[in-house]
């Protein structure tokens, strides 16, 4: 009986949560402000602004904002895709932002070293970036299928290995002038594009946005359609009944890395020709790998949820510079953030309150109680 | 003497079905008072919403002969009122001190006093003669140890009145006979005793009255001591109930399953079968009885491909299958009903449908080219579903969690039995099921065996082995120590075998 009732509460606890989770994290935001002794309506302000490139206030108009929205969201977009499709088989891929360099010195390497026009050469600079971020997802996979080596250790540890390796071979490889950059990429193999830079106002938009929608329906096909991704999920759930059902659990723990790894490599491609357009040696990691794990927690590894939590966080991103205008500190956004994801993690305080909020509604209190039995005595 | 609980009208409504429907029970102080029913009568609510953990929709709660509002556990603890779940809720890598005292634990300054708790458990433990060991961890004790220390935990917070659910699934035969006479223990010193189960022998046994519910709803309360198991079946059940399996004598075929000279290592590094040797013929069923942890689990899952083979053949047909992996063993005609549903049986987070296909989604029509085809899925769980009347609240949608053990062991039979393997080999697969499930399940698995496959049963439970097999292996040490037929044996020749003071050769 109980059970039951869990199970209707986490269902509607999936939309609930993290919308529930977003709105406190908001309100946490707007609090730190006030204490600070600011208006939080201009915070607010440099949100809507952010994404929709209307300042309220003024009521003025830029595009550019709606572009630099959307270039903050398709990496991270990406990167969660890449945790959540691990975590989907059981597994914490912590070494997305590893996974995301290599991406990138992979998509580097077939933009300066391959010849061919655009319409061949973008998807081979979008793949080159794949298999690279995916080999390098392969490598923990691996090593936890073959000699059971905890993943989370393996990610980790290859993040830094991951930064050096680029920087080694930005710098040596691909022979950078300025110790910085790579020489810039020939147009065959770039997605910026000036005409889409115009058109949102000069931002630095570019056709990136097209393989991060080809990749979220990606995900949604392999995981919820395919056989594979029947498999992955048994073995995510229960790894003993896979064996049993004579699934190859080793195999999938691997495969589901090196997708893993794909998805956060084409994050790197895409910044790389994007937004670049030339190989970069990196100072140190950019925090797309950990964004992607807020946001495939907040988005509960679902694809949908997935992208709503990209765009959320991209907005939060895109919003800091605004808000730095205004005189308020961007760290607030990075609150924000850190609240929302704190708040999604209480989960299931949050989902009390929401049934608690609902039964008062109703008029009834019944079901406060019976959600809270739902979880003591839910086994 | 008084009643110490009293319970009256008790109305309680889960979305879509009444869970009590104005049930009403009365229980003397210091007896053992039973409620009985199938899985889903409604008594786990009932107890549940004594302890708190529900509020009733209507109906009073007198406890003492006061009216009481039991809004939460720790108003049940305050008023003496302690429960032994199921599954148990304690720390495994905590001592047994540590968990009895957690919530309430008693300090000296800033210091914890786990010294004077300790004392005080130990002497508690002696009281009762529960033998636990304070300081010992509870990763280290056994499953019946455990269930002591929940039981302690409910002595250490004063409780009188006491509520165990189901405490019997986890435990082996003489275990349950230590915790009836513990449980007659407590009552002698003034405790109540609220048991929640749908064994009737257990009933029978330990106590004085039986509440019996089904579908919601009160059949009747009976002293135990004027009604027959029988009886007590109907009420709970609402017919009559088969107890022995009926089933014509065995036309026994050719042998489908032949095991040689098998040695399998145990998780120690032992041989945990040793040399074992055992032909299962087409048409019969033989029943491995033995007692837990003589090599059941292992044989199982070295025939089934969960672990290796050190040495020996296991022939499937005339196909040696030992270095097989699991699914060329599937493919060969073996069956399989795991001993434990919840981890090998059943994927709970999955839906029936996505259950139903385990072994299968792989191949049309339930795919093609890798893409999955949920319009056949959801048929083909549909025609099982009523085939084998497996009962859910969503249809084919149900996650598998939510679903009874019954029902979650129906769904297994249903699905392993649709693949008709020739050889089946079926361990534990009434453990925590009720009578009708029990008799509906035992029958599935005769009417196999006549439609000529070859069954070996792996269970626990004497008379299980006793009324369904056709002859019986005993396992002792690893190896097989005697095989008798069903109908020229008697408990008393098994029991000797299961202990390994008798040797038999075929």
């Amino acid at each position: 009986m109980a059970d039951e009732k869990k199970h209707k509460a986490t269902r509607s606890g999936k939309l609930l949560v993290p919308a529930l989770a977003a709105l406190m994290g908001f309100l946490v935001g707007a609090l730190v402000i006030l204490i600070t002794g600011k208006n939080p309506l201009l915070m607010f302000n440099a949100m809507i602004q952010g994404v929709t490139g209307i300042n309220v206030a003024k009521g003025s108009f830029n595009a550019r904002y709606i572009g630099e929205f959307v270039l903050q969201a398709m990496p991270i977009i990406l990167t969660g895709l890449s945790v959540g499709f691990a975590f989907r088989t059981g597994l914490f891929n912590i070494g997305a932002e590893g996974q995301l360099m290599l991406g990138s010195l992979g998509a580097t390497a077939v933009a300066l070293l391959v010849k061919a026009p655009p319409v061949v050469h973008i998807p081979l600079v979008l793949m080159g970036g794949m298999l690279a971020g995916g080999l390098w997802g392969a490598v923990p996979g691996l090593l936890k299928a073959r000699f059971n080596v905890h993943e989370v250790v393996v990610t980790i540890m290859l993040n830094y290995v991951a930064l050096h390796v680029n920087n080694w071979a930005i710098l040596n490889v691909f022979g950078s002038a300025d110790r910085v950059k790579t020489a810039v990429f020939p147009a065959s193999a770039m997605l910026k594009d000036p005409w889409l830079q115009n058109l949102s106002g000069g931002s630095r938009l570019n056709w990136g946005f097209v393989p991060v929608i080809l990749a979220i329906v990606a995900y949604w096909f392999i995981i919820e359609k395919t056989t594979f991704g029947y498999g992955l999920r048994a073995v995510g759930f229960n790894k003993d009944a896979a064996k049993y059902a004579g699934l190859k659990v080793n195999r999938n723990v691997m495969l589901s890395m090196l997708l893993a790894g794909a998805f956060a490599g084409l994050a790197g491609a895409i910044i790389t020709s994007g937004t670049f357009g030339f190989g970069r040696a990196l100072s140190a990691a950019e925090g797309y790998g950990f964004d992607g794990i807020a946001v495939a927690l907040v988005g509960a590894t679902q694809a949908p949820g997935i992208l709503l939590a990209g765009l959320l966080f991209g907005m939060l991103k895109a919003a800091g510079p605004l808000m730095q205008s205004q005189g308020i500190p961007k760290e607030i956004g990075g609150i924000i953030q850190a609240s929302i994801v704190l708040f999604v993690a209480m989960k299931y305080g949050i989902e009390r309150i929401g049934l608690w909020l609902r039964a008062k509604k109703s008029g009834s209190q019944q079901s406060v109680a019976d959600s809270a039995v739902g979880e003591e005595a839910g086994v | 003497m008084g009643d110490i609980v009293e319970m009256l009208d008790i109305t309680k409504d889960f979305p879509g079905i009444r869970a009590n429907d104005r049930v009403s029970v009365r229980v003397r102080k210091g007896s053992i008072h039973a409620l009985l029913g199938e899985n889903g009568a409604g008594k786990s609510t009932l107890m549940s919403i004594l302890f708190g953990l529900y509020q009733p929709d209507s109906g009073r709660i007198l406890v003492r002969g006061r009216e009481v509002n039991i809004s939460d556990p720790n108003v049940a603890n305050a008023l003496g009122i302690g429960m032994v779940h199921q599954h148990f809720k304690l720390v495994h890598n905590f001592t047994v001190t540590e968990n009895i005292i957690l919530g309430l634990e008693p300090r000296r300054g800033l210091v914890l006093d786990t010294a004077k708790a300790a004392a005080r458990v130990a002497e508690l433990s002696k009281l009762y003669g529960l033998d636990v060991d304070p300081n010992a961890k509870i990763e280290d004790i056994s499953v019946s140890m455990q269930q002591r220390v929940e039981i302690l935990k409910m002595l250490y917070r004063n409780a009188e009145i006491l509520i165990f659910d189901e405490p019997t699934a986890v435990l082996t035969p003489q275990e349950i006979h230590e915790l009836m006479a513990i449980m007659r223990r407590l009552t002698a010193e003034g405790k109540t005793i609220l048991l929640i189960t749908h064994k009737l022998k257990e009933i029978k046994a330990v106590a004085d009255t039986c509440t019996v519910l089904r579908r919601g709803k009160l059949v009747g309360t009976v002293p135990v001591a004027d009604a027959s198991e029988a009886g007590l079946a109907q009420m709970m059940v609402g017919r009559e109930v088969n107890f022995s399996v009926s089933k014509t004598k065995a036309q026994a075929g050719a042998v489908k399953l032949s095991i040689r000279d098998l040695c399998v290592r145990n998780a120690k590094g032992l041989l945990g079968v040793k040399h074992l040797s055992l032909d299962v013929r087409a048409g019969e069923i033989v029943g491995l009885c033995g007692i837990d942890g003589n090599g059941q689990s292992e044989l199982i899952q070295a025939i089934t491909g969960l672990v290796p083979v050190e040495s020996g053949t296991i022939l499937v047909g005339d196909r040696d299958i030992s270095k097989l992996p699991v699914k060329a063993r599937l493919d060969a005609g073996l069956g399989h009903i795991p001993e434990d549903r919840h981890r090998f049986g059943l994927v709970l987070d999955f839906r029936l449908d996505e259950n139903m296909v385990f072994h299968r989604f792989q191949s049309r029509p339930f795919s093609r080219y890798g893409i999955l085809n949920p319009v056949e899925i959801s048929r083909y769980a549909d025609r099982l579903i009523s085939e084998f009347d497996v009962r859910s609240g969503e249809g084919v949608a149900t996650p598998a969690r939510s679903m009874s053990g019954g029902n979650q062991q129906k769904a297994i039979v249903a699905r392993e039995i649709d693949r008709s393997p020739a050889v089946f080999v079926i361990a534990q697969p009434t453990r925590g099921l009720d009578v009708g499930a029990i008799e509906y399940i035992h029958q599935r698995i005769v009417e196999e065996r006549d439609k000529g496959k070859a069954i070996l049963l792996c269970s626990l439970e004497l008379d299980e082995i006793m009324d369904v097999s056709d002859r019986i292996a005993v396992i002792y040490g690893g190896e097989i120590v005697g095989v008798v037929n069903a109908d020229e044996t008697e408990e008393n020749e098994l029991g000797l075998l299961m202990s390994g003071s008798l040797r038999k050769a075929e």
